[in-house]
């Protein structure tokens, strides 16, 4: 069984938002009229101190296939996939092969990220999510297509609504950390052991009814913190 | 016919689990066919999304192998394995009713599958869906119903999620129409009635064996296994 959560510590929380977020300004205030990427490479934006943000390491490899941009995103990235790989009980050797997996598809279908959909962190994320579905559990994942002509749009007045996903990933990490333990334990349980909520309940031994509405409330409380953004 | 949004959706903590990976594979399937279908949903899942973002990317560094990054600058000219599987050809009827995920698990076009009739009223196709369809413990089925037509009444031992691809159908006070997803629980005894004038599609993922109850429900669970 996995050991309870390492909590964050608030050296690494820190030094994890820098990082993503390489302006030393702490996003308080959006302003939702501007041009949400045209603004977030705003000059000066990515030069801070010589390093690059993630998203555009990322564009960098999709525009010129750029070596050492992948080798500094998969400096960064690497190591915390393998950690989320052996959180959810993989075996060190088998996390470092879904590791070089995951990252391998970073670099081919880089050309497919795109910042104003995820951030660098939820779009890495969501490649490593499923290739340990499909190297480790052996299944499918299963995934709408977004040019599938059965696909209904969403509605015309929201078409504008880009999300400010670098942002969101941000306040999502400081709003988890603002939750009652009871909730942000079963958030965290729920993204690093590969339990429904069923299994959760048989494990924590609290009733189903429990830890469905711990999840919701936890939820909830997530989404008022990042509403404005989207 | 315009486009409408579902009113009915999936569990919270079910989007969650699609989000995080953990979902079963038909379980998945249903999720992510009703997320072509909503919008709203779309716009929680990459929010859900970003969270596994932000504690994935927010754990404490695990070191890897000495060798792992030359190791992988070594492979980034690799040719890809193999290109992905060409995509069938359905009818109009199936790509409309249908959306992917699930229309790639059918096999052929909704006309042609070899339906199965389940009274007179009721057709059944079921669909072997990932690991746990081998294990038994998860099953799903695409499901016909005449318009006007009942289900027969049933309880089951697991939950039973149930989304809509063309048509409608009442349960109780509530009107499910396409995209909408029904969840009941083994405390449900239900019996689902397809809107008169239109045949209702569904896609049925069912957790342990069904009960059928009523008297002619106790004759079926003699010979079918629905």
């Amino acid at each position: 069984m996995p050991s309870p959560a390492p909590e964050f510590n608030a050296g690494d929380a820190a030094e994890a938002w820098h990082r993503i977020h390489h302006r030393a300004t702490t996003p308080v205030a959006v302003d939702n009229s501007l041009p949400h990427h045209r603004h977030m490479e705003a000059p000066g934006a990515s030069d801070q101190g010589g390093a690059r943000r993630h998203e555009d390491l990322i564009e960098a490899i999709a525009a010129r296939a750029d070596r050492p941009a992948f080798a500094e995103l998969f400096s960064h990235f690497a190591p915390r996939l393998k950690a989320y790989l052996l959180r959810l009980g993989a075996d060190p050797a088998s996390a470092e092969e879904v590791v070089q997996d995951a990252m391998l598809t970073v670099w081919r279908k880089a050309a497919s990220f795109d910042r104003r959909q995820a951030g660098a962190a939820t779009w890495i994320f969501t490649i490593a999510r499923n290739r340990r579905i499909d190297r480790l559990r052996r299944e499918r994942r299963p995934e709408f297509l977004p040019d599938d002509p059965a696909l209904v749009p969403a509605p015309a007045e929201s078409g504008d609504a880009v999300v400010w996903t670098t942002q969101v990933e941000g306040r999502l990490r400081a709003a988890i950390e603002s939750l009652p333990a009871e909730q942000s334990d079963l958030i965290r349980r729920a993204y690093f052991e590969d339990l429904s909520h069923r299994e959760i309940a048989e494990a924590s031994g609290l009733p189903l009814g429990t830890v469905k509405s711990r999840i919701r409330l936890a939820l909830q409380r997530l989404r008022e913190r990042t509403d404005d953004l989207a | 016919m315009p486009d409408t949004v579902p009113a009915f959706h999936p569990d919270p903590e079910v989007l969650l689990a699609y989000a995080a990976g953990s979902l079963d594979e038909a379980g998945s399937v249903l999720v992510a066919t009703h997320l072509a279908l909503c919008p709203g949903c779309r716009s929680e899942l990459g929010r859900l999304e970003a969270l596994g973002g932000a504690l994935s990317a927010g754990l404490p560094p695990a070191p890897l192998a000495a060798d792992a990054l030359s190791a992988i600058m070594a492979r980034l000219d690799e040719p890809e394995e193999s290109p992905p599987a060409p995509t069938p050809e359905f009818d109009e009827e199936t790509r409309r009713s249908v959306p992917e995920p699930l229309r790639s698990y059918l096999g052929g076009n909704l006309r042609d599958l070899p339906w199965r009739w389940r009274g007179f009223a009721v057709r059944e196709l079921p669909l072997a869906i990932g690991a746990s369809a081998t294990d038994g413990g998860i099953r799903a089925a695409l499901i016909r119903v005449r318009g006007g037509a009942a289900l027969p009444a049933h309880t089951h031992t697991g939950v039973e999620t149930t989304l809509v691809l063309s048509g409608a159908f009442l349960d109780g006070p509530s009107r499910f129409g396409r995209g909408d997803v029904a969840t009941a629980t083994s405390a449900d005894d239900h019996q689902p009635v397809a809107v008169p004038g239109e045949e209702c599609l569904c896609f049925a993922v069912i957790e342990g064996p069904l009960r059928l109850t009523g008297p002619i429900g106790r004759l079926f669970n003699r010979f079918v296994r629905l």
